[in-house]
């Protein structure tokens, strides 16, 4: 196809959208009875509905029973996908690595957004060091991947360095290292760009929740005589609580999710898989369906408390 | 639907007062400054290597490090040229690609989202409010657990349909990829928006149906307009997940040269070429420029948009 068909086909799909969306809703809008007022329910949500029906809850009950299922998903067979998960050497890697990434991604982007968030409040160039740290988030993971993969690019050690982290190795006398390859490291290493990421949103929350703080508890606090760290420890940290939670379960919630930077900086290999890239191998590449399945299930009971968990804290919050 | 502060950050800073003022000079000290400029330090040089390298002649980029350019400056655009129109990346038609697969997938899910909220924020019918907790609840679905049923469905659909998948699908397999991705943002849309609508006054749209107007005349004459900043917000995050997704374009576009985004190919040579250097650098900006351009110019609706909760996976 052609750009220009291809364009075509967008101005097409979208003046079939808006065409259809428009009759249906002008016609409603004819009916003036009260079987009128059941025709515009029908047409503003129906379509909204259908899809959420077909394209997620069916599709979630169909998952979940293919888990039960074997390779080509013909005949059940019980939990032997899970206890695939749980007990083969290759998957209990992949275990250990999302537990890797589930508990160091949100601490340590929590906690870098929150040290820069409160050193640069009120700071005049408050607005510019803010978007420093928040362009990462606007970009893609797939190019974040491939801007921190040229950070660890190795060369030997005798040989010019081109990846900036092997150059400051060399400098300091150190032999040079493949940051990718390196089992297990490598995960800490593509922890590091999902943590150069999220930092910008736990930032810009938390950022707005210290604004928050009332002057006169920070006036309170300094008269008597608290500053600095004691400061940032006994006076900011427990006034922002409920967001630093919500921020915390977000990036969990996300990273569980994240296939993108596995995919992308080692596909999976040199033992760096995580669920959600494992899914996918199994899924679109072993052609194993039933596995495949289970790990998606698997991602669901895994996001299931933490959601409700943030949900509960963001009510707490909206409720003060 | 989360934080204390509608209020924006970035604007936030002149409405200090006094006292906080001092009391923020009593805070900073130099340790604090320079911790801050480590920070800021180490979350924008990668980005900057990245950038500087895209400029410099190939043999340099796999020969020296980008930072020896400072002293020993360069400058070409032979690598964009390359990686866009090269027969090897030709990355020029999977721009095209991506702009194609995002504006439909951001108007889309957008119009039906908002009509859906205002039905579940301003209309009367039984079930309400248990089929919106229903819909809030779908936003825990993981896509991944969506992904088979639903390409099975869109090879074989129900009710005798055309074929949604393949070489001779309608519209050359756009849909699946449009449809998809308006699925997948609806319940979070639907949510959002039915919050910034609970907020509208009640006595405007009581006025308005005393004066006769029906829902739909409410609908676009009362509500959007009052509704086009937290659109606004929504559509850049749509915007910006759209664009930068892999997984959904990998699963549904099926890795076919006519359909893919940017995202996919990049990821491809990322794995396949993955010592040629001044062509990813290149191609990483070529898909990094519409976000930031996008994310530069409307920062302001974004940063409302984060507060309110818009965060998807």
């Amino acid at each position: 196809m052609s750009s220009g068909e291809k364009f075509l086909q967008m101005f097409i799909a979208i003046f079939a959208f808006i065409a259809v969306m428009g009759v249906v809703l002008f016609l409603a809008d004819r009916v003036r009875s009260r079987r009128g007022e059941v025709l515009q329910t029908v047409a503003f949500l129906l379509p909204a509905t259908v899809m959420i029906a077909f394209g997620l809850l069916y599709p979630a009950i169909k998952t979940i029973m293919q888990s039960f299922q074997d390779a080509s998903g013909t005949s059940y067979i019980g939990f032997d996908n899970y206890k695939t998960i749980f007990t083969s050497s290759d998957q209990l890697i992949v275990l250990r690595n999302t537990a890797f990434w589930v508990i160091v991604t949100p601490i340590a982007a929590t906690l870098i957004g929150l040290v820069y968030a409160v050193l640069i409040d009120r700071a005049r160039i408050e607005k510019f060091a803010k978007a420093l740290i928040f362009l990462p988030m606007a970009i893609s993971l797939v190019g974040a991947s491939i801007i921190w993969k040229f950070m660890y690019d190795y060369r030997a050690t005798e040989n010019p360095q081109i990846g900036l982290l092997n150059q400051i190795l060399k400098s300091l006398g150190f032999d040079t290292y493949r940051f990718l390859l390196n089992d297990p490291a490598n995960t800490l290493f593509l922890i590091v760009i999902m943590v150069w990421v999220q930092a910008g949103f736990a930032m810009t929350v938390l950022s707005a929740s210290i604004k928050a703080i009332p002057d006169d508890i920070v006036e309170a606090a300094r008269l008597d005589g608290v500053s600095g760290f004691r400061m940032f420890r006994y006076i900011t940290v427990p006034s922002i609580r409920p967001s630093l939670v919500v921020v915390l379960t977000t990036i969990s919630i996300t990273t569980l999710k994240v296939f993108d930077i596995v995919r992308t900086s080692t596909g999976g290999n040199f033992n760096t898989s995580v669920l959600a890239n494992e899914f996918y191998t199994q899924s679109f590449r072993a052609f194993n369906t039933g596995l495949g399945a289970a790990l998606a299930s698997l991602l669901f009971v895994l996001v299931i408390p933490i959601v409700v968990y943030n949900v509960r804290q963001m009510r707490k919050l909206e409720a003060r | 639907m989360t934080t204390t502060t509608p209020e924006v950050p970035t604007s936030a800073a002149p409405q200090v007062s006094v006292a906080a003022g001092e009391a923020h000079k009593k805070l900073t000290s130099p340790w604090a400054s320079l911790a801050a400029a480590v920070i800021a330090i180490l979350w924008t040089v990668p980005t900057i290597g990245l950038f500087i390298s895209s400029f410099r002649p190939e043999n340099e980029v796999k020969t020296s490090g980008w930072w020896t350019w400072f002293t020993n400056p360069s400058f070409t655009l032979d690598n964009y040229d390359e990686v866009l129109h090269g027969s090897d990346t030709n990355l020029a038609t999977y721009f095209v690609n991506s702009i194609v697969i995002t504006i439909p997938a951001v108007i889309i899910p957008i119009t039906l989202a908002t009509l859906a909220a205002y039905a579940f924020a301003w209309m009367k019918f039984p079930g309400r409010d248990v089929l919106f907790v229903a819909v809030f609840a779908m936003q825990i679905v993981p896509i991944q657990v969506t992904m088979i049923p639903l390409l099975t469905k869109y090879v074989n659909p129900p009710f005798g349909l055309p074929s949604l998948a393949g070489s001779d699908a309608p519209g050359g397999g756009f849909y699946t990829i449009w449809l998809s991705h308006s699925i997948f943002a609806l319940p979070l849309a639907i949510f959002l928006l039915h919050n910034f609508m609970k907020e509208i006054p009640a006595e405007l749209i009581e006025a308005a149906r005393v004066d006769g107007a029906g829902h739909v005349k409410i609908f676009t004459r009362v509500m959007l307009p009052l509704m086009t900043p937290a659109i606004a917000a929504f559509a850049i995050f749509q915007f910006l997940w759209v664009w930068n997704d892999l997984l959904v374009a990998l699963v549904f576009a099926g890795g076919n040269q006519d359909t893919s985004p940017l995202t996919v190919r990049l990821a491809e040579l990322s794995g396949t070429r993955d010592q040629a250097w001044h062509l990813l650098s290149a191609g990483a900006f070529v898909s990094l420029v519409v976000p930031l351009v996008v994310f530069l110019s409307l920062q302001r609706y974004f940063v409302r948009g984060l507060l309110a909760g818009s965060v998807k996976g």
